[in-house]
């Protein structure tokens, strides 16, 4: 035991010395790529979000970044010249993790006896009114500032200190991104804490008895819709919070980012990853962000070298090699990259 | 009143595009309980096909009519193959595989159709060839025109071919068995395989003629229309019961016609602070609004939980 | 071991009716059980039984009739409140939560008799710690007393027929029901495991826990129950002790051709 405890003492200080270095990495390559590490991490929360609610509770949702959308919103709409309201940080994102929680649960109460395929064109559904609401509520009254979105959104200030511009902290210089990425890491321990206690816990097993078996669950007194919905109102607390990073890390919101391919993409992570394996949908959600941004990056100058000019859009190419990533994932690894090793283990017996 | 006659004929024409498209999807879900969720774009590149060919050919000289038919049908050959090769390639091996493994797989296939699209075809906005000069009629203070009514005529011939097909031949006994239960099906001599493809391929065709209609219509095509014109048929589906016939036809023509009520009332019922691009948001609000009463769509048969 | 005749009903049903379609799969069915009893239920393939147990434990809601549980009636169509009320079922299908471990399972038949939330999972408070830890200990010890304590950490889909049986029936007992339905629990058994079934059904009727049960094994049956009743064709044709059941005349006819008897 003592030598399993050391091992894995070295593991976690490992893994502490690369989150801690990664940035500045990272920053080699430009500040983009900070920003794009920063990212990864919001999505490892966002999918984490939905892992509670497709995962662990196996319900399917494809409207999830309509509560990322009120988050970021809320947010906006409390912290930007829009309202002329500067709202701190620390009391927006309980507000925007809040009315995420409320539209979660309003749309639960009346869908989540629905069956499971039925539920995610609902949650679809869902997903494309509050996106439409967002896109047109700029008339009469305006209050989303409709399609332009809004801007000059305040950035997180937590006391006085800013993560926005360059700061020096003990001689060192952190960029806006980089001090964001260590806001962002801490978050995501939070949340990943979070995760692995609801899946250990009375509530956990709940959702996972409603997961594998909805009439037994109901057969040992398991009052599954309360139950459900409250996995639907954490998930979109979760989404609601990152919403809210989202909007203070970009200063700008605007309904463009909520598109129903935002929620398939979380969606994609959770699945692709591992369903309710944790470091299956962290790596799910790295992944996802990181490979479309390479190949941003790669697509071009490869078919530069390759064939002495750009012969195909880059961008059409790098969605392209995107989709077909999934496929290909889900043929030869149907249970994610990543399940859980019970998992794996019942995929084994059955071929 | 005239508004109201016109916001009907509208709607029965979006709707019955509506609904040739929605049966793509629920003789897929009928059968093998997956959502399809590529076949918005399949519908999509029947639209595209259509316009290269159509317009080539007729850049060529060749008359309307032959370059109109021979339009429509390479389209439903390319969307048919389309279809065949989806369930081949991309559903076929999962076939056993955990409920969300083929949804993911849709999603990464619609992904992949799409880009395709937007590599042929291009990014920009391509106009549909007008076949046949359009003339508008009006009765009672309503108008439509010739398009139209082909569009209605034409879909409601194909709903029609489709009954016939499911409920005249051997091959739709086959899917119809497959349905109830695939086991028992194959058990009987029913070969799952070629029912599934059929499936598939038929609803491709039947996509493929949705398209030629919707491009026909609004005259424009974009490698991007597939997904909201899907996810809008796909809803008519569940609407009227997703894996019924009957049912997506209903729920198609059904929608549109709200979609159309909705449109043309939705600013005098808010007192105008709501207006009509909130159009798109009636689909999903009636869904909701059926699902929360009917869990099983309009026609959908009652499934409760089996002990 | 015979119950007295004088210890009040812990279950009546009160000509219980349901129909799907035009087949009625339960005609006016009465019954009562009583306290501390192992009660009998059993006909032909398709007589009812099942549809019985799933009206009365709110998977169904029956078209006549109501049951009396404890001294008031059951409201329909609440399968979780019918649980919380002291009724526990096992399925004759066996439905386990197959990627959940044998532990967990039955850790997750405590949810009703324990109360930690959200709050309570995620800070982990010196309350919710306990608590955790007694469901586990009981969990464990429904293990040991079903005779699986050494497939705890297996994965239910994992387990061979006869421990998923058990398991579902430790699962069922962690609800602490009062009265537990057994349907078909020795289906598909071989002879030692019937025996050991038997021995473990006895135990739980020692325990105080009332036991309805559905059974096909005519030996099983007799030798266990207090009391046995029969349906056909969705009605109850005779209620009485196994003897008298074995000699009715209509129970015979309607076992002529199922040879259930035989």
């Amino acid at each position: 035991m003592k030598w399993m405890n050391s091992r894995s003492a070295a593991g976690i200080a490992l893994v502490a010395v690369a989150l801690v270095a990664l940035p500045f990495v990272a920053a080699m390559g430009g500040q983009a790529w900070v920003r794009i590490v920063d990212f990864a991490i919001l999505y490892v929360f966002l999918a984490l979000g939905l892992n509670i609610v497709v995962g662990l509770a196996g319900l399917l949702d494809l409207g999830y970044v309509a509560f990322y959308a009120v988050g970021a919103y809320v947010y906006a709409l409390l912290a930007s010249p829009h309202f002329g309201l500067h709202l701190p940080f620390w009391a927006i994102v309980p507000m925007g993790a809040a009315t995420a929680c409320v539209f979660g649960v309003l749309l639960g109460t009346p869908t989540l006896k629905l069956r499971g395929d039925y539920l995610a064109i609902v949650t679809l559904g869902f997903g494309e009114i509050i996106r439409i609401f967002l896109n047109n509520l700029n008339a009469p009254v305006n209050i989303t500032n409709g399609a332009q979105g809004i801007t000059l959104i305040d950035p997180v200030a937590i006391g006085g200190f800013k993560f926005s511009g360059t700061t020096q902290i003990l001689g060192i210089s952190l960029s806006g991104p980089q001090k964001y990425y260590f806001l962002l890491v801490a978050l995501a321990i939070v949340v990943i804490l979070i995760n692995l206690r609801l899946q250990h816990s009375r509530i956990g097993r709940a959702w996972q008895a409603i997961r594998e078996d909805e009439v037994a669950a109901k057969a040992i007194g398991i009052n599954t819709r309360n139950i459900k919905l409250l996995a639907f109102a954490m998930g979109a607390s979760f989404g609601g919070v990152a919403g809210g990073i989202f909007s203070a890390m970009q200063g700008f919101v605007s309904p463009e980012s909520f598109s129903l391919v935002e929620s398939i993409s979380i969606l994609s992570m959770v699945v692709l990853g591992g369903m309710g394996h944790i470091p299956g949908v962290i790596l799910g959600a790295v992944l996802l962000t990181v490979l479309p941004e390479l190949l941003r990056y790669g697509v071009g100058p490869v078919q530069q070298a390759l064939f002495g000019k750009v012969l195909v859009d880059p961008e059409s190419l790098r969605m392209l090699i995107f989709g077909l990533a999934l496929v290909l994932v889900m043929r030869w690894r149907p249970a994610g990259l990543w399940p859980s090793s019970e998992r794996r283990r019942e995929l084994a017996e059955k071929t | 009143m005239e508004t109201f006659l016109q916001q009907i004929i509208n709607g029965l024409v979006q709707g019955s595009i509506y609904a040739l498209v929605a049966l793509g999807y629920t003789m897929v879900y009928g059968i093998m309980g997956l959502i399809n969720f590529a076949h918005g774009e399949v519908v999509m590149i029947g639209t595209l096909v259509a316009i290269t060919v159509i317009g080539g050919l007729m850049a060529a000289g060749v008359p309307a009519v032959v370059a109109g038919g021979t339009g429509v049908l390479a389209a439903v050959v390319v969307c048919m193959a389309i279809g065949w090769w989806l369930e081949r390639v991309a559903y076929r091996p999962l076939r056993h595989a955990p409920r969300l493994t083929p949804l993911i797989t849709a999603i990464g296939m619609s992904i992949v159709l799409q880009n395709v699209a937007m590599i042929v075809w291009g990014r920009n906005y391509r106009t549909f060839p007008s076949l046949i000069r359009s003339e508008s009629f009006e009765v009672a203070g309503a108008s439509f025109t010739t398009v139209q009514v082909m569009i209605v005529s034409v879909s409601t011939l194909m709903m029609a071919g489709l009954l016939l097909l499911i409920y005249r031949t051997k091959l739709g006994m086959a899917m119809r068995a497959t349905a109830q239960n695939p086991q028992v099906a194959s058990l009987m001599g029913v070969n799952i395989d070629r029912v599934i493809a059929a499936a598939f391929v038929v609803g491709s065709a039947l996509g493929a003629v949705a398209g030629v209609m919707v491009g026909s219509y609004y005259e424009i095509a974009h490698y991007q229309m597939g997904s909201m014109l899907g996810l809008k048929a796909f809803t008519a589906a569940v609407l009227g019961g997703i894996g019924n016939i009957a049912g997506a036809v209903a729920g198609g023509v059904l929608l549109g016609i709200i979609e159309a009520l909705g449109a043309g009332y939705i600013g005098d019922l808010t007192h105008g602070f709501l207006g009509s691009h909130y159009q798109d948001i009636f689909a999903f609000i009636v869904l909701i609004g059926v699902l929360m009463f009917r869990p099983s769509g309009l026609f959908g048969e009652k499934t409760g939980d089996r002990a | 071991m015979m119950v007295e005749n004088l210890s009040p009903p812990l279950l009546e049903a009160r000509q219980v009716a349901k129909h799907f379609g035009g087949v009625k799969a339960l005609r006016d069915v009465s019954l009562s059980i009583r306290q501390g009893e192992v009660y009998g239920l059993i006909g032909p393939n398709g007589a009812g039984k099942t549809t019985l147990f799933n009206c009365l434990t709110g998977l169904y809601v029956p078209d006549g009739g109501s049951f009396i549980f404890a001294g008031s009636p059951l409201a329909a169509d609440a399968p979780h409140e019918a649980a919380a009320r002291g009724i526990a079922r096992t399925f004759q299908n066996i439905r386990l939560f197959g990627n959940m471990t044998a532990l967990e399972n039955v850790m997750v038949g405590r949810h009703l008799r324990t109360r930690a939330g959200v709050f309570g999972a995620i800070f982990r408070d010196p309350k919710t710690r306990a608590e955790e830890a007694a469901i586990q200990r009981r969990a464990e010890e429904l293990l040991h007393y079903v005779g699986i304590a050494d497939r705890a950490w297996d994965l239910a889909n994992n387990l061979s027929y006869g421990d998923q049986r058990r398991l579902e029936i430790a699962r069922a007992l962690a609800t602490e029901p009062k009265l537990l339905c057994l349907d078909e629990p020795a289906a598909g058994m071989n002879a030692t495991e019937t025996a050991e079934l038997r021995r473990l059904i006895e135990g739980i009727r020692q325990d105080g826990t009332t036991v309805l049960l559905i059974e096909h094994d005519v030996k099983l049956v007799m030798g266990l129950c207090d009391r046995v009743a029969v349906l056909d064709y969705g009605e109850k044709i005779c209620e009485d002790v196994p003897a008298a059941v074995q000699r009715d005349q209509r129970v015979i006819e309607a076992y002529l051709g199922g040879g259930h008897l035989a």
